[in-house]
């Protein structure tokens, strides 16, 4: 559903719950137009009748004001109530998924969403998933809070740093749907989305064994180049900071402060990211000169050994996802440093 | 200037090309004294309102430009006007300076200060060197927020949610965080200072069934004021602990819980939505009887639905919550809780439209903002039911639906009722009558620039678009540009007033006691009053809105 018209009025419903919010919102806008617009009316009629000027009756009867106060105060009250049960209703159902529910990890970070499916595999931002099955999505954040709103589902569920919150639904209608983050999290907040696209089931699990959960992913990569902060420094977005470009990098050889020259291979780089203390560069730290930190040098000095380990920080999948990323780095221009 | 011999004759008076100066009345609380001294350090309540009234006049522009910025952003969905950073600062700067130093003080610090002991047949408040000093308190948080936003802007969002605004944010949160501390304190002073001044300065016969419900409306907000405001206050303290000191009580790495955060904010928050709402239901109260010539319809019930509302809103904040990690048995009662505001809010509503019934109307500027109050009013309050339904509320919390709920609240209620409020007791104030043509246009571009500005929200937000995005997905551009192009409308119905109502100051027709043949002490006085408001004790009417056409009694007296 991704190409809706520019005005589309109604959002697409992809499940019996959303249909099933809908018509709670539809039966609650009759009723608000029932309430709103006699005294809409009423006001406007009222100002014209009985302008200053106007032949009109003005006299007033003593007797039914009581029973009016009562009348105006309670019977809307009432009226609404039955949605409160409605709603309610819903909502609750929403909170107790059932024993046969898929689970699929979700967490939050500034800013991705990462999701781990029940086999194993795992996507950045976009989000896979069988319809007809219902599907359990236990979300948590490792750093603000975040909340995954899957408007399609008409749902959504916050992400909190170290507790997990969870939300269920079983979608049947296949397509691709916007999933955003709805809490909001700092700078690129607007910017942590992604589809959501639901799928039979077959084609669920050939996407899960051929499909696109098996290929790396450029983009994902990207996203993971931010939301870890590599493009903060080595790309010179954080002022301050300067950091080798990791453009090109991959396949060139490296001078280290050692005296040995490597080349920047997968392992090279995998083992960079995760230990930065070893094979320091030539020039780390000392500011002596020949700085060869892989691509542009940095004038003077060379660069100080300031990045932290990422050993525990970031998970195995997603350093595959960044190596990939990196190995590619000199044909992705739009990334490029300033 | 035209010499003094020309000014006392009525022809003269009315014709508002004869530029008249002002110092012809130097026996009013305006002109007793004209020293800068006599204004900064003056403890008559009138002069005090009026400080406030310039102080929040400066942060509505300020408010209203940044408002500008984001509507600007959002004319194109790929954030190409405006980088990220930039729009989440703007729309910071928009909601702490519209929240905190605009509606909050608004109507209470204005008209609140310069109307309650004229009312109640005071000389003036209780406490009048606390008053002054409410407002420096004030200003010096002021003060802090504006450093803030002068070094390079917050990007928290007025709500402040930990862990992004004690360990994330590299903006500055600090002096926002102060300045919002400070300016609670200016709030806990003035609630105090009118809950005792209500209490202990009425004149004789002024019984509590004797007061305009304005009086009723700032007493019940002044509660609030006292009760919720010091909860926000250490919660904000504990904010800058966390963040200055690393004392752990919000963010998880420290041990803290952020939701815990969510659940003080709220507890005042929520209250505070009745501190801006509240007063203006007291404008709203005195403005209709006045243009209907007509007793206020079911004055006991609209009395006590003020103390009703700031009772029931105690005990709503749950209902910010329903999606972010609460229990659900909370969430069922807190649902099941924001309903009931339904019912207090009913009764102003049907009251004042009852009111009107078989009344003999004037539709001048302040019924016209009246009258649109009461409608976007209706519209605010009851799309906060939707927002209470639980299933509603899971898929349009934290969407542009909440955004449109709470600005036809804020805005429709609060602002507009300022302004009517404004352009009633503008004569008392400052003696002078405003353009009343002008008046009307300004107000019907107001109502549909707000509505061309916000209604369209209502439907981005119901499709899915979530609140505080910088960028969007292109199939919500043209609603988006519709909001943009009706917050232009919404601008110069801005602007209209500040040009004609400073230009009346000086070439206004000057006013009577009494321009509106409106009941209530504050038209027994001259326009504008002297320094001690009255020149003796007032003489209290046996009943409030003691108009030419009557109303059913609901309570047990007659008349």
């Amino acid at each position: 559903m991704k190409a809706q018209s520019a005005l589309a009025l109604w959002p697409p419903a992809a499940s019996a719950t959303a249909v099933e919010t809908d018509h709670i919102i539809l039966g609650f806008t009759v009723l608000t137009l029932l309430l709103t617009v006699p005294v809409f009316l009423a006001i406007t009629y009222f100002a014209l009748r009985y302008r200053q000027g106007e032949q009109a009756d003005r006299s007033t009867d003593e007797r039914r004001s009581f029973l009016i106060e009562i009348s105006w105060m309670l019977i809307p009250y009432v009226l609404t109530l039955f949605f409160f049960g409605w709603g309610a209703k819903l909502f609750i159902a929403s909170r107790h998924p059932p024993p046969d529910a898929m689970v699929v990890e979700a967490v939050g970070r500034q800013w991705m969403w990462k999701f781990q499916h029940p086999t194993g595999q795992s996507e950045i931002n976009d989000l896979h998933l069988p319809v007809d099955q219902p599907v359990r999505i236990r979300i948590t954040s490792q750093d603000v809070i975040h909340a995954l709103y899957l408007p399609a589902l008409r749902l959504q569920i916050a992400a909190l740093p170290d507790r997990t919150t969870e939300i269920w639904f079983k979608a049947d209608r296949t397509g691709t749907y916007r999933l955003y983050c709805s809490e909001y999290c700092g700078t690129d907040h607007s910017v942590m989305d992604g589809n959501l696209t639901l799928m039979t089931q077959a084609e669920y699990q050939e996407w899960l064994t051929h499909g696109g959960a098996q290929q790396s992913n450029l983009a994902a990569g990207r996203v993971i180049y931010e939301a870890y902060g590599c493009a903060g420094c080595h790309d010179g977005a954080v002022a301050g900071v300067k950091a080798p470009s990791l453009v090109g990098l991959y396949g060139r050889p490296v001078h280290l402060a050692d005296g040995r020259t490597l080349t920047a291979d997968a392992d090279y780089i995998r083992a960079k990211i995760l230990n930065p203390n070893e094979n320091r560069l030539a020039g780390d730290g000392e500011g002596e000169g020949g700085g060869q930190g892989g691509g542009k040098g940095s004038g003077k000095g060379g660069y100080k050994q300031v990045m932290p380990s990422f050993r525990g920080v970031i998970p195995a999948d997603d350093l595959d996802r960044l190596v990939g990323y990196l190995k590619a780095y000199d044909r992705v221009a739009e990334g490029a440093p300033r | 200037m035209s010499s003094a011999g020309t000014l006392h004759g009525d022809a003269a008076a009315r014709d508002p090309h004869t530029p008249l100066p002002t110092l012809d009345r130097p026996d009013d609380y305006l002109h007793a004294q004209s020293t800068l001294r006599s204004w900064f350090l003056t403890t008559d309540h009138k002069r005090i309102a009026l400080l406030y009234l310039a102080s929040i006049t400066a942060f509505f522009v300020i408010g209203a430009v940044a408002a500008g910025f984001v509507r600007l952003a959002l004319v194109v969905p790929d954030g190409a006007i405006m980088t990220n950073d930039t729009y989440n600062k703007a729309f910071t700067i928009h909601g702490v300076v519209m929240v905190w130093f605009f509606l909050i003080p608004s109507i209470p610090a204005t008209f609140g200060n310069f109307l309650i002991p004229l009312m109640i047949g005071a000389k003036d408040l209780a406490f009048p060197k606390l008053n002054l000093t409410s407002w420096y308190i004030f200003m010096t948080g002021a003060l802090f927020t504006l450093v803030a936003v002068v070094l390079g802007g917050v990007d928290t969002g007025w709500t402040f949610y930990a862990p992004l605004s004690t360990a994330f944010s590299n903006t500055w949160v600090l002096p926002a965080l102060i300045g919002v501390t400070i300016v609670g304190f200016s709030s806990i002073l003035t609630g105090l200072n009118f809950v005792v001044t209500i209490h202990t300065m009425r004149a004789p016969g002024m019984t509590w069934f004797r007061l305009p419900i304005f009086v009723w409306t700032h007493y019940a907000t002044s509660l609030i004021f006292l009760l919720a405001t010091p909860v926000i206050t250490l919660a904000l303290i504990l904010l800058i602990a966390e963040r200055a000191f690393h004392v752990g009580v919000f963010d998880p790495a420290y041990g803290g819980d952020p939701v815990l955060f969510q659940h003080l904010f709220w507890f005042y928050s929520h209250p505070a939505v009745y501190i801006m709402v509240l007063p203006g239901m007291g404008v709203i109260s005195e403005i209709v009887p006045a243009f209907a010539q007509k007793k206020l319809f079911g004055y006991r019930f609209v009395a006590y639905a003020a103390i009703g509302l700031a009772s029931v809103t105690f005990f709503v904040w749950g209902h910010h919550m329903f999606v972010n990690g609460q229990s659900d048995l909370a969430s069922l009662a807190f649902s099941a809780l924001s309903f009931a505001v339904a019912v207090p809010s009913a009764v102003k509503v049907y009251n004042w439209t009852a009111t009107i019934h078989k009344g003999s109307l004037r539709l001048d500027t302040p019924m016209l903002y009246a009258m649109g109050y009461i409608g976007l009013f209706v519209l605010g309050g009851l799309t906060g039911l939707y927002l209470a339904t639980l299933a509603i509320n899971q898929h349009i919390h934290a969407t542009y639906f909440v955004v449109a709920h709470f600005h036809y609240i804020m805005v429709g209620g609060t602002v507009l009722a300022f302004l009517g409020g404004l352009h009633f007791w503008w004569p008392k104030i400052t003696g002078r009558m405003y353009s009343e043509p002008w008046g009307r246009i300004s107000a019907l571009f107001i109502f549909i620039g707000f509505n061309v500005t916000f209604f369209p929200q209502f439907i981005l937000g119901y499709l899915g678009m979530p609140r505080r995005y910088a960028t969007y997905p292109p199939e919500f551009q043209l609603l988006n540009v519709l909001s943009s192009a009706g917050s232009t409308i919404l601008a110069a119905g801005y602007l209209f007033p500040m040009v004609y109502l400073v230009y009346s100051l000086w070439f206004g027709r000057r006013a009577s006691a009494n321009p509106w043949d409106a009941k209530g002490l504050e038209w027994e006085t001259a326009s504008p009053p002297p320094p001690h408001n009255f020149a003796g004790v007032p003489q209290v009417p046996k009943v409030p809105y003691d108009y030419p056409i009557q109303a059913p009694e609901t309570g047990s007296h007659h008349t």
